[in-house]
C-alpha cells in the first residue's frame, strides 16, 4: 500500500506529521549542544586541544531539512563527547604531573634536571619548577640539588604592532594647533 | 546613551524594520533585519575614529576572544550559522572574525569608512552589520530565499534554490552572511550608506538598535 506511506495520507489516519515542529526541536537541540561545546572549548583552551569543528552541511546558507539537522545535531554531540574525553585525559596527565612535582619538591636530587612547567600542572602563567644543582658544578659534585621556581611571565606592555601604528600615525599627521602651541610654550 | 534614546533626541534616523519571508520566519523565529540610511561617503577614517579603534584594541584580549563564543550574542549567531548549514569555525561570524583579526594583527586595523564604523559597532555590541549603497536599494530590505534561476549580480552561476539572501524589492543584494552583489556594496561613488543589522533569535532588539546607532553616529560625526 504505497499510498499509505505518503504524508498526505497520514492525515486521514489521524496521525499528524509536522516536520516543521521536528525541525524546530532539532534547532533547539543544536543551540543547547553549541552552548555546551563552546563551554568545553573555553574550559580546555590553554590546557589541551579539543576537537570542536563540525563541518558545514551547505555551501551557502539555506533552510536545512530534517535529515541535515539531525546530522549536525549528531556531529555536535559526537564532538562534545570527544572534547570531554580529551579533557579527561588531560586531567589525568596533570594529576600525574602534580604528583611528580610534589615528589620533586620533597627530594630534588632524585629528579635531576627535571622541569615541570605551570602548564604541565594545568595552571595559568609561564612559570616552571626546575630541579638544579646548588652552586653549579660544586653542587653537582656534592649532590646538593634544589628546585628553582622561575620568575614567571615577562611584564605586560602594549603590543608592538599597536606601537608601530601609533608611531606611523604621529609621523604622517601634522600636529594640531593646540599641541603645537603647548609644545612652543613648554619649550 | 542607548540607541533608542539617541533617536528620540533626533541624532540619527530611526531604524527601518525589514521583513522576513513568512515561511522563513516560521522556521527561524526571531530572525529579522533592520537598517538605517546615512548621508556619508566612503573614505579615510578621521583621527577620532582611528583613536577609538586603538582604544578598542587596548581593551581587547586573547582571553576575551576565546570566551567570546560563550557570550549570548556571539553564541546566538554561532547557533544560527549551524542551523543554516554553515560552520562558524570556517565561515566566521562578524564579531569572531574581527576578534581573530585583532589577535593576528595586534590591533584593529583601520580600513577606512564605513568599515571602521561597522567594526567599532560590531565589536562593542556583537551584532552582525552590513553596509550597502543606499541609492541602489529599491524599497525595503528583506530576508528571503532565492527563487529558481536567480543570480547574485556579478556572479556567473545561479544560486541554488532556497539560498538565504538579503534582498530589496527587486533582487538579492547579498547572501545572508555572505558576499554582496556587485554594485550594491559601498564604493567610491556612494553618497548614501545603508547599514543593515541581521537579527537572529537570542539577539535583543536593544542591541540591534545600539549597533545601528553606534555605526550611524560614527559615520554622521565625520
Amino acid at each position: 500500500m504505497p499510498a499509505l506511506l505518503k504524508h498526505e495520507e497520514f492525515a486521514g489516519l489521524g496521525i499528524g506529521v509536522d516536520e516543521r515542529e521536528a525541525r524546530l526541536e532539532l534547532r533547539r537541540q543544536i543551540s543547547r549542544l553549541e552552548a555546551e561545546l563552546s563551554s568545553v572549548f573555553g574550559e580546555a583552551f590553554g590546557h589541551t586541544e579539543v576537537p570542536h569543528q563540525v563541518e558545514a552541511i551547505a555551501a551557502a546558507p539555506r533552510v536545512l531539512d530534517l535529515g541535515e539537522l539531525e546530522v549536525i545535531r549528531d556531529r555536535l554531540a559526537e564532538r562534545i563527547g570527544e572534547a570531554r574525553a580529551a579533557l579527561a585525559d588531560r586531567a589525568v596527565v596533570e594529576t600525574q604531573n602534580r604528583e611528580l612535582l610534589r615528589e620533586m619538591l620533597d627530594a630534588p636530587a632524585e629528579f635531576k634536571w627535571v622541569r615541570v612547567s605551570r602548564a604541565d600542572v594545568g595552571e595559568p602563567g609561564c612559570g616552571a619548577w626546575h630541579s638544579r644543582p646548588l652552586l653549579g658544578p660544586i653542587g653537582m659534585l656534592m649532590g646538593w640539588w634544589q628546585v628553582k621556581v622561575s620568575s614567571g611571565c615577562p611584564l605586560a606592555r602594549r603590543l608592538a604592532a599597536v606601537e608601530r601604528e601609533v608611531e606611523a600615525s604621529e609621523a604622517t599627521e601634522p600636529r594640531s594647533a593646540t599641541e603645537t602651541r603647548c609644545a612652543g610654550f613648554h619649550a | 546613551m542607548s540607541g533608542a534614546a539617541a533617536q528620540r533626541m533626533g541624532w540619527v534616523p530611526a531604524p527601518r524594520q525589514g521583513w522576513v519571508a513568512p515561511h522563513i520566519a516560521s522556521e527561524f523565529p526571531g530572525l529579522g533585519i533592520a537598517w538605517v540610511e546615512v548621508d556619508a561617503k566612503p573614505g579615510k577614517s578621521p583621527d577620532p575614529v582611528r583613536r577609538r579603534l586603538r582604544d578598542l584594541s587596548n581593551r581587547t584580549y586573547g582571553s576575551q576572544a576565546i570566551r567570546l563564543r560563550e557570550r549570548p550574542i556571539p553564541w546566538a549567531y554561532r547557533v544560527f550559522y549551524r542551523q543554516i548549514g554553515l560552520d562558524p569555525d570556517r565561515t566566521r561570524t562578524a564579531v569572531e572574525q574581527l576578534m581573530l583579526d585583532r589577535l593576528y594583527d595586534g590591533g584593529f586595523r583601520s580600513k577606512g569608512l564605513p568599515a571602521d564604523a561597522l567594526d567599532i559597532a560590531i565589536v562593542e555590541t556583537g551584532v552582525a552589520l552590513r553596509a550597502f549603497d543606499a541609492d541602489r536599494i529599491v524599497g525595503s530590505l528583506c530576508i528571503r530565499d532565492s527563487a529558481p534561476g536567480e543570480k547574485l549580480e556579478g556572479v556567473e552561476s545561479e544560486m541554488a534554490q532556497g539560498t538565504l539572501t538579503i534582498a530589496d524589492e527587486m533582487k538579492p543584494v547579498g547572501l545572508l552572511f555572505g558576499s554582496t552583489a556587485e554594485g550594491y556594496g559601498v564604493e567610491r561613488g556612494t553618497r548614501r550608506i545603508a547599514i543593515a543589522a541581521v537579527q537572529v533569535k537570542g539577539v535583543p532588539q536593544i542591541a540591534v538598535e545600539e549597533a545601528l546607532w553606534m555605526a550611524a553616529a560614527t559615520l554622521e560625526a565625520v
